[in-house]
């Protein structure tokens, strides 16, 4: 196994424990950390993949990498700013208690 | 593959699946920090010193503080007496494990075909930052001001309503 396919398989990893933790979870902060690895897991294969591509003076994995990193963390604070929103009006993160669109 | 990336490795996708398993929202942020740190260790075992200190600085220093945040704020350490997964969790699980099963037979069938340079680039910040101002620095003005947008947005979104205002 060449360094390269180990780095993505545990990228391809960690994307499916966060998908399944978006998926399986019913609190919404949970549901956000999910995304959060999954934001990550992609991350390490685009850091990966300009490490062992074969012009990394380039800079384009990394650059993505870095640019993907700031909007994650834009995304991070309006996320958790919805759920504290949601939670004042509902009274609950619970996710399967959130069933109608209706204010 | 050294025994220095299946020491880190196994770090991160423990403390991603203890972050996922975990039934205390405490905990489990607790141990999407490790997590985060897993991978900023990654990234600095692949010779990206800028990306692996700037995932310390955004996740740790940000992220995680953030989520604590809104934990505190949502009384989340309190634990749901009807269970933490939803109803549809065999669901989840296995479309999860499915999009893994299609990553890991894409890559491990294109194994061969993966290029592999062995030789470690020779990137400094200075290099990073001098492409920051000068190729990519549309990309950058756009992210300052979505970051500008997104923190006005968070603060505005989870601003106390007044009654009445609705």
């Amino acid at each position: 196994m060449t360094p390269l396919t180990g780095y993505l398989l545990v990228a391809a990893l960690l994307f499916a424990i966060g998908l399944a933790g978006a998926l399986v979870r019913r609190n919404a902060i949970l549901v956000l950390i999910g995304i959060e690895l999954m934001l990550n897991a992609a991350n390490l294969n685009f850091i990966a993949f300009w490490r062992y591509g074969p012009h990394p003076e380039a800079l384009t994995g990394m650059m993505f990498a870095i640019f993907s990193i700031a909007v994650a963390a834009a995304e991070a604070a309006v996320g958790l700013g919805l759920v504290i929103a949601i939670y004042r009006h509902a009274q609950t993160t619970d996710l399967d208690k959130m069933n109608r669109m209706k204010g | 593959m050294t025994p220095v990336f299946y020491i880190i490795a196994a770090l991160t996708i423990a403390g991603g699946l203890a972050a996922v398993l975990l039934k205390n929202l405490v905990h489990a942020a607790l141990a999407v920090t490790v997590a985060f740190g897993g991978l900023a260790l990654l990234f600095l075992s692949l010779d990206a010193q800028f990306a692996g200190f700037a995932q310390i600085l955004v996740y740790i220093g940000a992220v995680a503080i953030l989520i604590v945040f809104a934990i505190l704020l949502t009384h989340g350490s309190d634990l749901p007496e009807d269970g933490v997964f939803s109803k549809t969790w065999l669901v989840g699980l296995v479309i999860a494990a499915g999009i893994f099963a299609v990553l890991g037979w894409a890559v491990l069938s294109s194994a061969s075909g993966l290029s592999n340079q062995t030789a470690v680039p020779a990137v400094t910040v200075h290099d990073i930052g001098i492409a920051l101002v000068g190729r990519y620095v549309l990309p950058l003005e756009i992210v300052a001001l979505l970051l500008t947008a997104a923190t006005i947005g968070a603060v505005i979104v989870a601003m106390h309503e007044k009654d009445g205002a609705k």
